[in-house]
């Protein structure tokens, strides 16, 4: 059966770290970095990389378009 | 034919693309000579009639933003509505002509004519620092050459020019001779005249922008310095005016549009009895020709302004000649036309004084 | 990050250039810059980034015209769909869109949407319905719903003194000039990807012809609601659906 895995580039700089993204992962893939960027927010980051499955749910709710999806296809 | 079917026919030969508009009387009869006509039927001219004259300004906005020529016209209690709409469009620079038959008010007022919208007319009637360029046309003929001529003149300064007519000059008939009738522009055209129009972005290019918001104070201020840089070359170049028998004058009599012509009448009595007396007429009230009141009072005995209204031009009158001389008012308000009589006796009452 | 996986071939998502990268202003999670996104990501699909023009209003997103890499004219407060009539009706062949809140469209500029709609101008309408003023700091709109408390009805919209929620979407679906009149959100995957083709579907019906298009986007405000960005979807969905559920009015 083919397997899909999935990552998330995020926009540091854009990011205001409203986690609506962290809400909307089916794979718990993100979370919040403990880091600030300039602006001060904590940003959102992959915490469970192997999890992702590419399935942009993340970009789709982000207000901010900080996140860039790719995936593959793997047999 | 009518005042006010003069600016519509005007209007369509000036190559208007639009006029946005709401029923008042005195003026009612320009959108209805529009519909009349159809001008959509030939040279593609758009006319609507909006819900109210806020809509109308802020169509005008849309149209204007988009730089195409367009139009409204109202009285006074409608003028009075589109006084937002009209300082979001002189701080947003742009160009569009607004006609005001004025009646009398304050108020509901009466549907007579009057002149007292004219501080609110040169003054700012509106918010904030801006100023209209204002046409006083005074016959059907300058009503359709001042048509033409406000659309000229906005679109040379990217400013709204207002017509400022009263209900007899928009209601009276006269003998007119049309401006020369010109196509409307070319999307082409008006990229080319008005790079900063809203007509769709240019390829590789940032898209344009109409707005009067400048949140930050010092963006706010050099747009402020722009407009009174304008205002200024506007001063120096458009103030327009005419003279009768000034030349000789011992007394001169200052007024504009339907006054004008009553003192004129004036006037001519006093030429008929041997008393030198002038008409200063302002055609344009903003820009207002202050040199040319100041070298008056410098060597006449005395002025009188007559107004409908209770008194409102002769403060710039008074401000030009500067003390130099006597300056007297006689005004009718509230929607009543003095007559050539009553002028007469004003005179005489300035050169007895 | 898989730099493996992050090749352009694998690309399935990322912000189209439409929306621009000016930071946007709005607060972390605002409904706004989804909605501004999907618009945006319409513009660009359709290929009209050179033939849209936008209408900002006042409120959050006077500054619309910063974010979306088009024409835009920003008008007085309410007076939008004005604007875009006289555009629409001066330029036939462009696509014409206002983007107006709660308070601008259904508060003081209720005649210009109303009369707009009745017209059947062929213009989409934006609608962001989030039952408050943002802007200003979070006072009462004319969507508030009963008993939600705002910085003008601190102890919640009383409708003997405040009167009741306006349901703006559902007057203008009984007027003959809309053809299209929908309300979605934006709080899920599935809820973005019905309010995009909502946005799209009104931006291909103004350019046929047959009337006004109008997409209410029941949208969040966190920093108004005082609550976090998830915790206002649930809000949300728990509260403004009951009086606002989702669904289209009229579609033909």
């Amino acid at each position: 059966m083919a397997k899909f895995k999935g990552t998330v580039v995020v926009n540091v700089e854009r990011c205001k770290g409203c986690e609506l993204c962290v809400a909307a992962c089916p794979s718990g893939v993100l979370g919040m970095s403990h880091h600030a960027n300039t602006k001060g927010y904590n940003y959102a980051q992959m915490i469970n990389e192997d999890a992702c499955i590419g399935c942009a749910s993340c970009g789709y709710v982000c207000p901010d378009g900080c996140l860039t999806i790719y995936k593959q296809k793997y047999e | 034919m009518k005042g006010n079917e003069a600016i519509a026919h005007a209007a369509i030969r000036s190559g208007c693309d639009g006029y946005f508009g709401y029923p008042i009387t005195p003026q009612s009869e320009v959108m209805e000579t529009l519909m009349e006509i159809e001008p959509w039927k030939t040279t593609g001219m758009v006319v609507l009639q909006a819900e109210s004259e806020v809509a109308s300004i802020n169509m005008v906005y849309g149209g204007a933003g988009c730089g195409k020529r367009v139009m409204t016209s109202s009285s006074s209690p409608g003028i009075s509505l589109m006084q937002e709409g009209i300082s979001y469009i002189a701080c947003a620079e742009l160009p569009c002509v607004i006609v005001n038959v004025m009646r009398g008010g304050p108020g509901l007022g009466t549907i007579q004519p009057s002149q007292a919208d004219y501080f609110q007319s040169v003054k700012g009637g509106g918010h904030g620092d801006y100023r209209l360029i204002t046409l006083a046309p005074n016959s059907v003929q300058e009503m359709a050459d001042h048509t033409s001529l406000a659309f000229d003149l906005a679109f040379k300064y990217r400013t709204p020019v207002l017509l400022l007519a009263d209900g007899a000059i928009g209601q009276m008939m006269e003998k007119v001779t049309l401006p020369p009738a010109r196509p409307r522009r070319t999307e082409e055209e008006i990229r080319k005249e008005c790079p900063w129009a809203t007509l769709g972005k240019r390829h590789g290019q940032k898209g344009n922008v109409i707005t009067s918001l400048a949140l930050l104070a010092e963006e706010m201020e050099a747009q402020n310095l722009k407009l009174q840089a304008k205002y200024a070359e506007i001063s120096t170049n458009e103030i327009r005016v005419e003279k009768y028998m000034c030349d000789d004058a011992d007394y001169v009599v200052v007024a504009f549009g339907l006054c004008a012509r009553i003192c004129k009448n004036a006037v001519e009595t006093a030429r008929a009895n041997g008393q030198k007396v002038g008409l200063l007429r302002p055609i344009t009230l903003w820009p207002f020709p202050t040199e040319e009141i100041r070298g008056l009072a410098e060597r006449t005995k005395g002025m009188l302004v007559v107004e409908l209204s209770s008194g409102q031009m002769v403060e710039d009158v008074r401000l030009a000649a500067n003390g130099k001389v006597d300056v007297q008012f006689y005004g009718r308000l509230g929607g009543i036309v003095p007559s050539p009589q009553e002028v007469t006796d004003a005179l005489h009452k300035l050169m007895n004084h | 990050m898989n730099n493996e996986i992050a090749k352009p071939e694998n690309l399935v998502y990322t912000k189209t250039p439409v929306l621009n990268d000016v930071p946007m202003h709005y607060c972390p999670g605002c409904s706004h810059g989804v909605v501004h996104k999907l618009i945006a990501e319409v513009i660009d699909e359709m290929g009209i980034q050179e033939t849209a023009i936008g209408i900002a209003p006042v409120g959050c997103a006077v500054f619309a015209y910063k974010y979306i890499e088009i024409d835009w004219q920003q008008a007085a407060h309410g007076r939008a769909p004005a604007l875009a009539t006289a555009i629409k009706r001066l330029m036939p062949n462009k696509t014409v869109f206002t983007y107006q809140g709660d308070g601008d469209l259904a508060a003081i500029g209720t005649a210009e949407t109303i009369h707009a709609c009745n017209r059947g101008e062929n213009i989409a309408i934006i609608f962001i319905n989030n039952g408050i003023y943002g802007m200003t700091g979070g006072q009462m709109a004319p969507t508030t719903l009963e008993g939600m408390k705002t910085s003008t009805c601190p102890y919640g919209r009383n409708p003997e003194i405040n009167g009741y929620p306006l349901n703006i979407t559902k007057l203008v679906a009984e007027l003959e000039g809309t053809r299209y009149v929908t309300r979605q959100a934006v709080h899920t995957v599935a809820a973005v990807r019905k309010a995009k083709k909502a946005i799209r579907k009104a931006f291909e019906y103004s350019m046929e012809g047959k009337g006004t298009s109008f997409v209410e986007i029941v949208s969040t405000c966190n920093s108004g609601w005082k609550l976090s960005p998830v915790q206002s979807n649930k809000w949300m969905e728990e509260n403004m659906f009951k009086a606002y559920p989702l669904g289209d009015f009229k579609d033909r």
